[in-house]
């Protein structure tokens, strides 16, 4: 039997990336296919032109054996193929009903109606449990996204893509998943599970593609194979770079987080009894599957996010910040010089009582893009005309130049080329030798390996370990899957 | 042809989109001329006319430009945040009602402006305070204030305030002369309230420039997630903005009952939606602060204009809303279009 979808040599470029590069996905009928990498490896890139929402550069797409263009979502729904999209697409102010019908040629009159013969049976063979008179926004995320499947279903999906479908979800909703999925499969649907949680491979799937920089490195029999070696093809082993590093002296702590606990967005423990601490001249990296509570590690110590037990403590003067979105680190349409006393424009020389001094702010501004040598028509050029590395750059140049005794950065090289990249590690290898502390989470396990002397690995809240950054790959990736814990 | 973003709107492109938009807002309003059997060119004329061909119509240009400036500059303040007070109608009524208080009781000018301005802070500062702490949408709840400020003046002058010499019209008693201000010659222009919207429009363009709040107004209004990061209080930014622009509108209030009126009189008569036009002063001056002495102007001609041919032409009163409703379209709409451009391949 020809399989359910083969997309064959898919290329797809954009500015300054290639997404995806050549890649071949096989869909069996009935099966289960996990589509694992790391966030920017080119999982919802590829999903994204299944789904007719992106045309591929060159590359061939079968359903059911039959060669096809999908154009939009349009087509894509009449071929068989539903998306559940990781944040849902509905109305929360409609009933369920209502969401499932939207946008279909159905009667007229209370068309919701007419859609519950079918809805009930989808909901009691696939154990779809939600009340379909309710409005949307009194439903849990887990229900929410039944409704997101309620509605494939009902146009008629045979395909269906779960695009990082665990995220929103409670584990009691992950193990309702997990049956309905089951089932599903079992009915006839075959299911494409993206994912870069690698314990949901082993749970969910019969097969898993992994993907990095936009190819597949490889493709198993979830049976076949461990979180281990999946851990191992999703970062890649080899070291591209290595950097100068003199070794760390001993010194006082600056940073000391004493079993912390932090709540994230949805009020769970996404911080659990954290402990760690960062010394002067020491750069403490911090490793592991996005979405295991580092982000919001990062914000209680810097003070945008709540602490709801244990403490922090930093001596010293204060901290300085590189926040993951560069969005948040900057104001684009004003100038560079202005974007450069972001945060410190209250304090002299920039201000002088109420008022800004600007021939201290453009002399500052000068110096900083001569010795960071940030790339910009002149310093009164809004910033957002810049470059996406002269923009990181910018920020460092910001961060870097105070006296502060901590430094903490959150994926410093996300979005930037491999030039300025080189650049940035550089730089904060830089503050390392002038004695200051820096905490580094970023999600390319390669870079906290390079800039690290010691990696903390974070598994759903907690530290696994704390392990010099010379440790093999292997065993940091075994803690990463949350199956190895190294002694304090 | 392909339609693409521009990076940067260039200089001239920043200037000419406002003259641009105007223009355009003209031509659509020459349709509607030409619905209603009235030559447009004629109308331009007769506004032009009007508003700025003699001596009186400049002086009275100049009267209304005073109302004007004060709110555009107020919501040029508020508009830079981000915050979206469009409720100066009510905040420069309830200025009105708080120089009348102040007049009909102890009369001093001073006293006045500034329990006028304290009114129109206080009023705006509701809407501010529902924004920051309850997260209500300050559009919605700074223009309902209107509605209610606008009974409160009703209230005022059909009861505790109906005057003794009225003869049962609601009308407040005149003011005593001492709270009344001087004024230019014949003219109606009251050159104190002129004098500080002036001052007003000049004050706002260095707070914004070249203060530490000015810079945190803009990074507020550009990326309040930078503006939190930056550790700058968003409560603060919105009271400040939201108080100001209240506080300047509020000055409008005492200028006209003050200036011209000399008297509360019903809310239509003290303000003919200045606090409305006043947005479109402000969008018009691309929310320049001085840019809106030049647009109070223009907008203060094309009031005094649209009543010159309400009675030379026999035009219904609304063409002149019409009017304003159309060149704010233009403008708003004209902002966007400067930010892309036309290529041709």
């Amino acid at each position: 039997m020809a399989p359910s979808v083969e997309m064959r040599g898919i290329r797809k470029r954009f500015v300054g990336v290639t997404a995806n590069d050549g890649i071949d996905l096989e869909v069996r009928q009935r099966e289960i296919i996990g589509l694992l990498g790391e966030n920017g490896a080119g999982k919802t890139t590829l999903m994204n032109i299944l789904y007719g929402i992106y045309r591929p550069d060159a590359g061939e797409i079968f359903i059911n054996g039959q060669p096809v263009a999908i154009r939009s979502p349009r087509d894509a729904m009449r071929l068989g193929i539903g998306m559940i999209h990781q944040h849902f697409r509905l109305v929360p102010s409609h009933t369920v009903a209502e969401n499932v019908v939207l946008g279909m040629r159905e009667r007229f009159f209370r068309p919701d109606k007419a859609a519950r013969g079918k809805l009930e049976e989808f909901s009691r063979k696939y154990g779809l449990r939600v009340d379909f008179d309710a409005p949307v926004w009194h439903l849990s995320a887990g229900e929410q996204q039944r409704v997101e499947i309620l509605k494939a279903l009902y146009r008629g999906a045979k395909i269906l893509i779960l695009d990082e479908p665990t995220s929103m979800l409670t584990p009691g909703e992950i193990d309702d998943l997990l049956t309905t999925v089951r089932r599903m499969a079992v009915d006839g649907h075959s299911m494409i599970f993206i994912t870069h949680k690698l314990n949901e491979i082993t749970a969910f799937t019969d097969r898993v593609t992994v993907l990095r920089q936009g190819k597949v490195v490889a493709t198993r029999d979830a049976k076949d194979t461990n979180e281990r070696e999946l851990a191992r093809l999703m970062v890649g082993r080899e070291v591209l770079f290595r950097l100068d590093k003199t070794p760390a002296r001993a010194a006082q702590p600056v940073l000391q987080i004493d079993r912390l606990r932090v709540l994230n967005d949805k009020g769970l423990e996404a911080v659990k009894n954290v402990t760690l601490s960062v010394a002067a001249g020491e750069i403490v990296g911090i490793a592991g599957v996005a979405g295991n509570g580092q982000r919001e590690l990062i914000e209680a110590v810097v003070g945008l996010r709540p602490v709801a037990g244990g403490r922090i403590r930093i001596r010293g003067d204060g901290f300085r910040y590189v926040p993951g979105e560069q969005r948040t680190g900057v104001v684009p349409s004003m100038s560079v010089a202005e974007n450069f006393v972001l945060k410190c424009y209250r304090h002299r020389p920039f201000a002088k009582g109420p008022f800004l001094r600007r021939a201290e702010i453009a002399r500052h501004a000068d110096g900083l893009i001569s010795s960071y040598s940030v790339v910009t028509p002149s310093r009164d050029t809004p910033i957002r005309l810049l470059s996406g590395g002269n923009i990181q750059r910018a920020i460092l140049a910001r961060e870097c130049s105070g006296t502060a005794a901590l430094l903490v950065a959150e994926h410093p090289t996300s979005g930037v080329d491999v030039g300025a990249t080189e650049t940035i590690r550089q730089l904060l290898l830089q503050q390392r030798t002038r004695g200051t502390a820096m905490l580094l989470v970023s999600e390319d396990l390669e870079e906290v390996l390079q800039l690290s002397d010691r990696v903390a690995v974070m598994f759903n809240g907690e530290i696994m370990g704390v392990v010099p950054a010379s440790t093999d790959v292997e065993t940091i990736g075994r803690m990463m899957a949350g199956i190895h814990r190294e002694a304090a | 042809m392909k339609i693409e973003r521009r990076l940067e709107p260039s200089r001239w492109v920043k200037i000419a989109a406002p003259a641009v938009s105007l223009v355009l807002a003209l031509g659509a309003i020459a349709v509607l001329f030409g619905a209603l059997r009235v030559n447009p060119l004629v109308a331009y004329r007769e506004i032009f006319r009007g508003a700025f061909g003699s001596l009186y119509g400049l002086s009275e240009t100049v009267t209304k430009t005073i109302p004007l400036l004060l709110v555009g500059v107020g919501l040029v303040l508020a508009y830079r945040a981000q915050v979206w007070n469009i409720g100066a109608e009510g905040q420069l009524l309830m200025g009105a009602i708080a120089a009348t208080g102040v007049a009909l009781h102890f009369p001093n000018l001073p006293a006045m402006f500034l329990a006028g301005f304290v009114a129109g802070a206080l009023w705006a500062l509701i809407p501010a305070a529902l924004k920051i702490w309850w997260r209500v949408d300050e559009v919605l709840t700074s223009l309902m204030l209107v509605y209610v400020a606008a009974e409160a003046v009703n209230y005022l002058i059909y009861g505790p305030w109906k005057g003794a010499e009225s003869r049962g019209f609601p009308l407040t008693d005149e003011f005593p002369d001492a709270a009344r201000l001087p004024v230019i010659g014949w003219s109606r222009i009251h050159y104190p309230t002129l004098v500080l919207a002036l001052l007003a429009a000049g004050f706002a363009w260095g707070l914004i420039r070249h203060t530490k709040v000015g810079f945190e107004i803009r990074v507020t209004g550009e990326n309040p997630a930078a503006a939190r990061y930056a550790g700058m209080s968003y409560a603060k930014i919105v009271l400040l903005v939201m108080g100001l622009s209240g506080g300047l509108a509020g000055i409008a209030g005492v200028g006209e009952v003050a200036g011209i009126h000399h008297r509360l009189l019903n809310p239509a008569g003290i303000s003919p939606g200045y606090g409305f036009t006043g947005i479109i002063v402000a969008w018009l001056a691309r929310l320049n602060p001085l840019g809106a002495i030049i647009s109070a102007f223009l907008l203060g001609g094309l009031l005094v204009g649209g009543d010159a041919i309400q009675v030379s032409l026999g035009l219904p009163a609304a063409t002149i809303e019409i009017f304003n409703g159309m060149i704010l379209l233009f403008v708003v709409g004209g902002e966007v279009v400067t930010r892309y451009r036309i290529r041709w391949s």
